[in-house]
């Protein structure tokens, strides 16, 4: 159950070999969580994750292997995640995404297709399926990781951007559909954060390491803000972006 | 079969909300019904001013017990009476005192059941010479998945003091036999003081309150330093008719009266802070008399001031907030300075904090009182080192043996808890017995992995 603060004892983490994910729910080990499922595509950095989790003072670390290629297999994941909590369901991150590679994403119907499968079908398919197990609860929360990339997007990564932003305006709809339920949804919109995912690319402005992001992120999940910016600079920053004309925007570093 | 209503519901504190489906039975029998039903977990409720998640069961039912309403007759020569369940002390209160009689504890507010007053075996100002609720409870009707039963201290001690602060994990009371106290008027005569610190009010509490049946002492967390602690003492006792002016002679036993104010909606982001509570604090602290005793105070005056503004707790806005009770022994009277610090030096705003001194506990083993000093206080959810700041004040009374009051938490851990009341088994113990499978839990009792 979650506390006054909304410290959730139990989560379960749709991506959970993320590096930012991982981070994030150190903090939240350090609050309330100690049951933990871990849902993710590859069983060692799963249980690296789980291992550093138990080491860092969760109780259950259980983990859940899935392909996020088959959106089919949304729904019996989730099914899945729920069994191994072994009760309730505090918190949702849904965390899962592929940055890809916008020169091979440029030139191949396949790969757009199948980065559009990982990073949007198969979330917003988990998202329905999370729906009703999570109104029979009577509460819980879900937090969903997308990106400023979604927020306008730009040439040199617009694939990754576009399937965030999809994400972004599902996560919107379904939280009011979930509202009167007692379900707290947020949207966490992160910038460029240094992970492996982001490995050997060029930073971008407002680079956070991944500790500051979760501490900002962590700290998000406490308040009733709808969506989670880190840093909470680029909520300022987006404003202006959003309606710059296209002869400028597209000239903008990064 | 009883239907029911989905409903959001949360504690006095507004905080955790969670929907569940609430039903209100009339009768013993349709409890039984409810109980027995298959389903998920289900938990009574009463007039929801638990601050925390006791009477609330995400994915669940929630039993109120407000249409569990009858009352007896006063017995004039043992002031006993009977009421369901559901009866609240003001609506106990409207037909006693008019029949010359008070009941024996009271909380600070009147809108408290009959049902809510066991589960949560509430304490008043005079826990000191009365102690709690439950010592006042001469048998109640309880309905368990296992069957419905009377239950006395005789009959059955272990499932009797179980019940008594065992937050609804037993069973649902459905009517309790109360003996209240015979009193002259519906006054009290009140003796207030002024304190410019904490330990002269602690010092003037551990000396002079045996000589009162009520005390209480409302301290102003907000000061630093020297000033750490200040505030208002007032102890005093039913007011006899003689002492009545010719104006209250004329009607020495008029119960309370209702609100005349009323919350009418919750501003998002609440009129309490900071810079509110220490203008409140200095206003309120000022506003009492340096010394006077032989005042004599209506009961709402003295018993109940917030039961004035209807909805009070909407002022904190819709983040909602929290109070923060606990008691240590007096071999451990410093957690109380030691707990103001801690909350002066991280800026922590308080509204109404209030110390009271208990008397020895009762057998219950989820019983909150324990004999020594209790301090209560109402913190707005906000400052974002809240959370880790109470957590150390918990380890603080932990350390110290001393305890959470479970009518007042929203978020200690499950493995604080369990430090604080060791006795915690032999609540497993009775639950076993009458409720084997489980059904009874409500989201406190989940959250704090109660047995």
């Amino acid at each position: 159950m979650r506390n006054a603060f909304g410290q959730p004892q139990s989560v379960v983490v749709l991506g959970g070999t993320s590096d930012l994910a991982l981070a994030v729910l150190r903090r939240l080990v350090d609050q309330r969580a100690s049951r933990i499922v871990l849902a993710g595509r590859d069983d060692a950095s799963l249980q690296r994750n789980a291992d550093a989790l138990k080491a860092h003072g969760a109780t259950e670390v259980a983990t859940v292997r899935f392909d996020a290629a088959d959106s089919a297999t949304a729904e019996s994941t989730v099914n899945q995640c729920f069994d191994a909590a072994g009760g309730s369901v505090d918190l949702v991150l849904v965390a899962l995404g592929q940055l890809g590679d916008q020169s091979e994403l440029d030139n191949s119907a396949a790969k757009t297709a199948a980065l559009f499968t990982v990073n949007l079908t198969w979330p917003a398919a988990a998202l329905a399926a999370l729906r009703s197990k999570l109104l029979a609860q009577g509460a819980g929360h879900v937090a969903v990781f997308s990106s400023v990339a979604g927020v306008r997007v730009r040439r040199s990564n617009f694939t990754y951007g576009s399937t965030k932003a999809g994400l972004d305006a599902f996560t919107q709809g379904w939280a009011e559909s979930v509202r009167s339920g007692g379900i707290k949804v947020q949207i966490i919109r992160p910038g460029f954060v240094r992970t492996k995912m982001t490995e050997g690319l060029s930073e971008a402005p407002f680079t956070t390491d991944v500790d500051e992001a979760a501490d900002i992120i962590a700290k998000g999940l406490g308040t009733s803000r709808m969506v989670i910016w880190s840093p909470p600079v680029l909520q300022a920053a987006f404003l202006i972006l959003r309606h710059l004309p296209a002869i400028i925007f597209r000239r903008l570093p990064g | 079969m009883i239907s029911g209503r989905d409903e959001l519901l949360t504690g006095w504190g507004n905080t955790a909300p969670s929907r569940a489906t609430v039903v209100a039975p009339r009768t013993a029998e349709e409890v039984t019904e409810l109980l027995l039903a298959p389903g998920g977990a289900r938990i009574a409720r009463g007039l929801g001013r638990s601050y925390g998640d006791a009477a609330q069961c995400g994915g669940g039912t929630v039993i109120s017990n407000r249409s569990l309403w009858h009352l007896s007759g006063i017995d004039p020569a043992t002031g006993l009476v009977t009421a369901g369940a559901g009866v609240s002390i003001d609506e106990i209160l409207q037909v006693a005192l008019p029949a010359g009689f008070f009941v024996p504890v009271t909380p600070g507010t009147r809108q408290v059941t009959v049902g809510g007053a066991i589960a949560a075996d509430i304490h008043g100002k005079n826990h000191h010479v009365d102690g709690s609720f439950m010592h006042h409870v001469v048998s109640m009707e309880l309905v368990t998945p296992s069957g419905a039963m009377t239950v006395t201290p005789d009959s059955d001690p272990a499932l009797f003091w179980a019940t008594a602060g065992g937050m609804g994990l037993t069973g649902v009371i459905t009517e309790a036999t109360i003996r209240l106290l015979p009193v002259e008027s519906s006054y009290v005569t009140v003796d207030t003081e002024r304190f410019s610190d904490l330990d002269s009010i602690m010092a003037a509490m551990y000396s002079g309150d045996a000589d009162y049946r009520y005390s209480v002492a409302w301290v102003d967390c907000m000061t630093k330093g020297a000033k750490m602690g200040r505030g208002v003492l007032t102890r005093g006792d039913h007011t006899p008719r003689s002492m009545l002016s010719a104006k209250q002679a004329s009607r020495p036993l008029a119960p309370p009266t209702g609100a005349k104010l009323e919350v009418p909606f919750t501003p998002p982001s609440g009129l309490l802070n900071r810079l509110s509570i220490t203008a409140f604090n200095e206003l309120w602290y000022r506003k009492h008399p340096a010394k006077r005793d032989g005042e004599v105070q209506s009961i709402g005056t003295f018993f109940h001031p917030l039961d004035g503004v209807s909805m009070w707790n909407r002022m904190h806005g819709t983040r909602g907030f929290l109070q923060y009770q606990f008691v240590v022994d007096d071999a451990h009277g410093e957690v109380v300075r030691q707990a103001i610090e801690v909350l002066s030096s991280e800026s922590i705003p308080s509204f109404l904090a209030v110390l009271k001194r208990f008397g020895p506990g009762d057998p219950g083993p989820l019983s909150f009182p324990v004999e020594g000093w209790t301090l209560a206080l109402d913190v707005p959810v906000g400052p974002s080192h809240l959370p880790a700041t109470l957590d150390r004040l918990d380890e603080m009374i932990a350390n110290a043996g001393g305890r959470l009051y479970l009518a007042k938490d929203s978020r200690v851990s499950a493995e604080m808890l369990k430090v604080m009341y060791p006795r915690i088994g032999e609540l497993a113990d009775v639950r076993r017995r009458v409720d084997p499978d489980s059904v009874l839990a409500s989201d406190l009792s989940r959250r704090l992995e109660l047995p």
